[in-house]
């Protein structure tokens, strides 16, 4: 069983406090060499079927977050392929 | 006959009982609409309140957007049936694109929650046609995600068509680009605005009374009132 994931991030140009608000309290952990952090969203997700066509389940999870997942105002995503089970990336997007 | 006001309650929404008292108090009839049924009930106009709705997962207002009701309120409202979103409404209309675009965290990450003022920058919608230019009004805010952003073209062009309807004035409370604190589309029926005016219609519990101009707006637009 394969499942597409989704990572939607703000764009560069977003202002993205809270992961100012992580990179602050790294701080306070006494990590002082971080330049920058930024957070994101992963979302994943499994099509029912035995061995869907992968590039198809790549369209369909790209329309999924062109359509909800990410707003295209402030935010990109990337997807990719992964061994249910593992983080291992297998086809990129 | 009375003018008859939508007023959207999706789960998790939390202002639908004052918006529909403030519809009462200017005068107005206040229609409960529901969000899983999408029918609109012959209202005039309609009102998506603040609150969380469906717990603001994934981003505020992009899961209430896909809701029946917001079908046939998207169709309505791009053929010209006034809808005026409230703090997260405003979220909603922008996830569904009536509205340019979006309202992400707050600059400084915390809920701000304070009495606000706000200039009226646009009194030709139908939702702000009974204040006068340049209007300083007073109106509560609360919200974690109320920092509205945009391309810089659709900034200029926000700008440019006098369609940003209120700014803040006296601190901006979220890092809002350009203090907006309200838009409307091209044709000034759909209006967005961050702070609660529904909070501010009397003496006992708001600010001021500021926030009734919104509610007796929308009666004098449908009463034939240039938009």
């Amino acid at each position: 069983m394969a499942r597409v994931v989704v990572d939607v991030m703000l764009k560069p140009e977003i202002l993205d406090s809270q992961g100012q608000a992580v990179a602050n309290a790294l701080l306070r952990l006494g990590v002082n060499d971080v330049s920058s952090v930024r957070v994101g969203r992963r979302v994943e997700i499994e099509f029912v079927g035995d061995s869907p066509d992968p590039q198809e389940q790549l369209d369909r999870a790209r329309e999924i977050a062109e359509k909800l997942l990410a707003n295209p105002v402030i935010e990109d995503f990337t997807i990719r392929l992964a061994e249910a089970g593992s983080d291992r990336t297998d086809v990129s997007a | 006959m009375t003018a008859r006001v939508g007023v959207v309650t999706f789960p998790g929404t939390s202002d639908d009982t004052d918006v529909a008292r403030a519809v009462h108090l200017a005068g107005g009839a206040a229609i409960r609409l529901w969000h899983d049924d999408p029918a609109l009930y012959g209202v005039n106009a309609v009102v998506l309140p603040g609150g969380s709705s469906y717990g603001d997962y994934l981003r505020s207002g992009a899961i209430a957007r896909l809701a029946p009701v917001m079908q046939t309120i998207i169709d309505a409202a791009q053929r010209g049936l006034p809808v005026l979103g409230i703090c997260n409404g405003f979220q909603t209309l922008c996830e569904a694109h009536l509205l340019p675009g979006a309202l992400t965290r707050n600059e400084h990450l915390r809920f701000r929650s304070r009495d606000q003022w706000l200039r009226i920058e646009a009194t030709a919608t139908a939702w702000t046609n009974a204040f006068l230019p340049g209007q300083e009004v007073l109106l509560p805010i609360k919200h974690a995600a109320g920092r509205y952003v945009a391309d810089q073209h659709t900034l200029d062009e926000l700008e440019a068509t006098g369609r940003v309807v209120a700014r803040y004035i006296g601190g901006n409370p979220n890092g809002s680009q350009h203090d907006i604190a309200g838009i409307s589309n091209a044709a000034g029926n759909v209006v967005g605005l961050m702070p609660h005016p529904e909070h501010a219609v009397e003496a006992l519990i708001g600010p001021s009374l500021d926030g009734l101009g919104v509610f007796t707006s929308i009666l004098k637009n449908l009463a034939g009132a240039p938009a």
